[in-house]
């Protein structure tokens, strides 16, 4: 089992023939990711490599039967292209792009409101199901399959470092999934607890957040209330300085609000049992798992 | 991206957002000139850098001649003005803003920012003006005015509504309020505003509503579509190697410490920040080299650690996913034989083609310290500098 996605899932790309696009695309053949289509305006009719490529999401989808959509399209049109797939259908959108205005990214949350869509994302590594697909820029080898864990981030290569920690502990992934680092994202930390408690191969959860926002102090009151797995979480950014944007759009403290310490706290008093040392993280999971 | 209170000024005037009358001045003969101009005393002079609490620490005064103005431009422009948002060393100020007294009824607080919870446009407003709005939220937040606007839906005469009869507007004022409002929202969303704050926003005895105070942040990722706010950039509010990095795309962030690093990734950057700290030293920096870097990204990112004459060690974090082990091997090698590398240096790599780059680093004979993993590379860095 997995969350979002799994080996039925059926795979287009949007820029898939830029540089970034084509690259990840290959690699997610390579893992055995089913990628059914690519679309790039102006290049319908083409292929990249043997997947056919079209004008539009529509046209992609009725022609190829995708339900799930990568985006690598650049960041002035990466909201246009995320209402596009979202009105073409797409079960699952996965938003890569990095530096997509946070005004775009509000319209494109509120227009996301009341569809079947889900948005992972943007500026994320995305989202793979170990030994069945791999819908990202996140390295494959790295992933043990057959879970029984469940990782959900916001960062990227952070993800990969506790990745890689709980495979050298010998301890698999169901699905490990970045749900972004900027301010406005789509799916966030409470939907993918969620998804973690459901599914029934998933027997516990490491969550990575950082500085700023609110996001893994709601997460920490949702799982006191309603988790019964248990929680592994780490905090990056103890030492980030106020007021400064830490690399991610999202990862700045303003004020008083949005410190590692503040959520750190917040996060003890619901039970997660906490990663003070990122090096030890595989040793703690080891322990708690 | 940060402008200065003159031109957020500006940017109202654009938008028909009222503001008192006034001009920049980089010396006490300009601010004299501009006194006289705007045609009678007092005058208020404030100095123009990037940090709020400027009046808190002397950088605004009312100068009631053109005598004072000069004895006042004199004590501000050079002066190193030290808010609570400066740091101890205070900001230098190179320029100052002389604009209209007012006769001043009233003191108000306004903001318009994007809000991450709701994705919404949220509009804050509060009768406790010409204070400082975080403690005015702590202490007494039944003071504070929230309005939430749907970005798709954009602002309608309720959110105005709203707005002024919560702050007890005298029936006189409520209009031009609302109209100010909605010009203002225009603004806030036409330049991509991360932060436009107003305060105080004033009532004068005259019964009109002026902005005293411009505050405006602009979201860097939408800078591509605003050329002219570009211009704004001021490159004396900046860090010297802060600018530096920017030229060649680098996510850099001078700090205190001692130990250099440099990572792939803005996360993995500030837990390894992190983990320095907890093996007993101070980071000098934050440096995400992003996930595409190059050879010669590396090297420049080399180059410009080394200029903080703080860094006494280097830990190089990199977990290969897009940005290859051997990619990176080869920039350090690169900028070690460029530019000399005086200090030790810790490297910690994982990831995709980790085999090369460990063959590149072994061979290249250079004195580097390798680990295998980032709590041993953290301790090993944070001895050799101890």
């Amino acid at each position: 089992m997995s969350i979002f996605v799994n080996k039925e899932t059926r795979l287009l790309v949007q820029g898939i023939t830029g540089r970034e696009g084509q690259f990840h695309t290959q690699q997610c053949i390579a893992y055995g990711t089913q990628v059914v289509a690519g679309v790039t305006p102006g290049k319908g009719g083409q292929k990249m490599d043997a997947v056919p490529v079209f004008n539009t999401v529509k046209a992609a989808a009725a022609a190829t039967g995708a339900n799930c959509s990568m985006i690598f399209v650049p960041p002035p049109f990466a909201a246009d292209a995320i209402m596009e797939a979202a009105d073409a259908g797409m079960e699952t959108i996965v938003a890569i792009t990095e530096g997509i205005p946070v005004m775009d990214m509000m319209k494109v949350k509120n227009y996301l409101k009341g569809k079947a869509s889900r948005l992972i994302g943007p500026n994320c590594p995305g989202i793979i199901t170990p030994g069945e697909c791999k819908i990202g820029i996140m390295p494959g080898p790295i992933h043990k399959p057959g879970g029984p864990i469940g990782v959900v981030s916001r960062s990227g290569t952070l993800t990969y470092e506790v990745v890689h920690q709980l495979t050298m502990q010998g301890i698999g992934q169901t699905t490990c999934l970045g749900i972004g680092g900027d301010p406005v994202n789509g799916t966030n930390f409470i939907d993918c607890l969620e998804a973690f408690e459901k599914d029934g191969e998933t027997e516990g959860i490491v969550m990575v957040g950082e500085i700023g926002g609110t996001a893994e102090e709601e997460a920490a009151d949702f799982i006191e209330k309603t988790l019964t797995k248990p929680v592994v979480g780490f905090i990056a950014g103890l030492t980030a300085p106020p007021g400064r944007r830490m690399g991610h759009a999202g990862a700045i403290i303003s004020g008083k609000s949005g410190t590692a310490q503040g959520k750190l706290a917040a996060m003890k008093k619901s039970g997660i049992h906490i990663c003070e040392n990122l090096g030890t993280l595989g040793e703690l999971c080891a322990k708690v798992f | 991206m940060k402008i200065h209170e003159y031109q957020a000024k500006e940017l109202f005037r654009k938008y028909g957002v009222p503001v008192p009358e006034g001009r920049v001045a980089f010396d006490a003969d300009e601010a004299v000139a501009a006194a006289e101009a705007l045609g009678g005393y007092p005058v208020v002079v404030k100095a123009q850098i990037h940090a709020g609490g400027r009046g808190k620490g002397g950088g605004v005064k009312l100068a009631g001649s053109a005598q004072e103005t000069r004895s006042v431009a004199d004590e501000i422009i050079g002066m190193q003005l030290v808010t609570h948002q400066t740091g101890p060393q205070g900001r230098e100020v190179k320029k100052i803003l002389v604009e209209q007294g007012l006769n001043i009824a009233k003191e108000l607080y306004l903001s318009i920012i994007p809000d991450r919870a709701t994705a919404m446009m949220v509009i804050m407003a509060s009768e406790a003006g010409g204070m400082d709005i975080e403690t005015v939220a702590e202490e007494t937040p039944e003071k504070i005015i929230k309005v939430y606007v749907d970005p798709l839906a954009g602002i309608n005469p309720y959110h105005c509504r709203e707005a002024a009869f919560g702050l007890n507007l005298p029936a006189s004022v409520i209009k031009p309020f609302n109209q100010m409002l909605v010009k203002l929202y225009k603004m806030a969303v036409d330049y991509d505003c991360s932060l436009v704050e107003i305060n105080p926003l004033v009532i004068t005895a005259e019964e009109t509503i002026i902005a005293l105070d411009a505050k405006v942040n602009i979201d860097d990722n939408a800078l591509f579509r605003h050329k002219d706010v570009l211009e704004y950039r001021d490159l004396n509010e900046e860090d010297p190697l802060e600018i530096e990095a920017s030229k060649y795309n680098l996510n850099y962030i001078n700090l205190d410490g001692n130990v250099g690093n440099m990572v792939n990734g803005a996360g993995l950057a500030m837990a390894t920040m992190d983990i320095i700290k907890l093996a007993g030293a101070e980071p000098a920096n934050f440096l995400d080299v992003g996930g595409g870097a190059s050879a010669e990204m590396v090297e420049n990112g080399f180059r410009i650690i080394l200029s903080d004459e703080n860094v006494k060690g280097i830990l190089i974090n990199i977990f290969g996913g897009i940005l290859r082990c051997d990619v990176l091997a080869e920039g350090v090698v690169q900028a070690a034989r460029k530019t000399g590398i005086n200090v030790p240096v810790v490297v910690r790599m994982e990831g995709t083609n980790v085999e090369e780059g460990r063959r590149i680093l072994a061979e290249s004979g250079l004195n580097l310290t390798t680990a295998v993993d980032l709590k041993e590379a953290a301790q090993k860095v944070a001895e050799l500098v101890s």
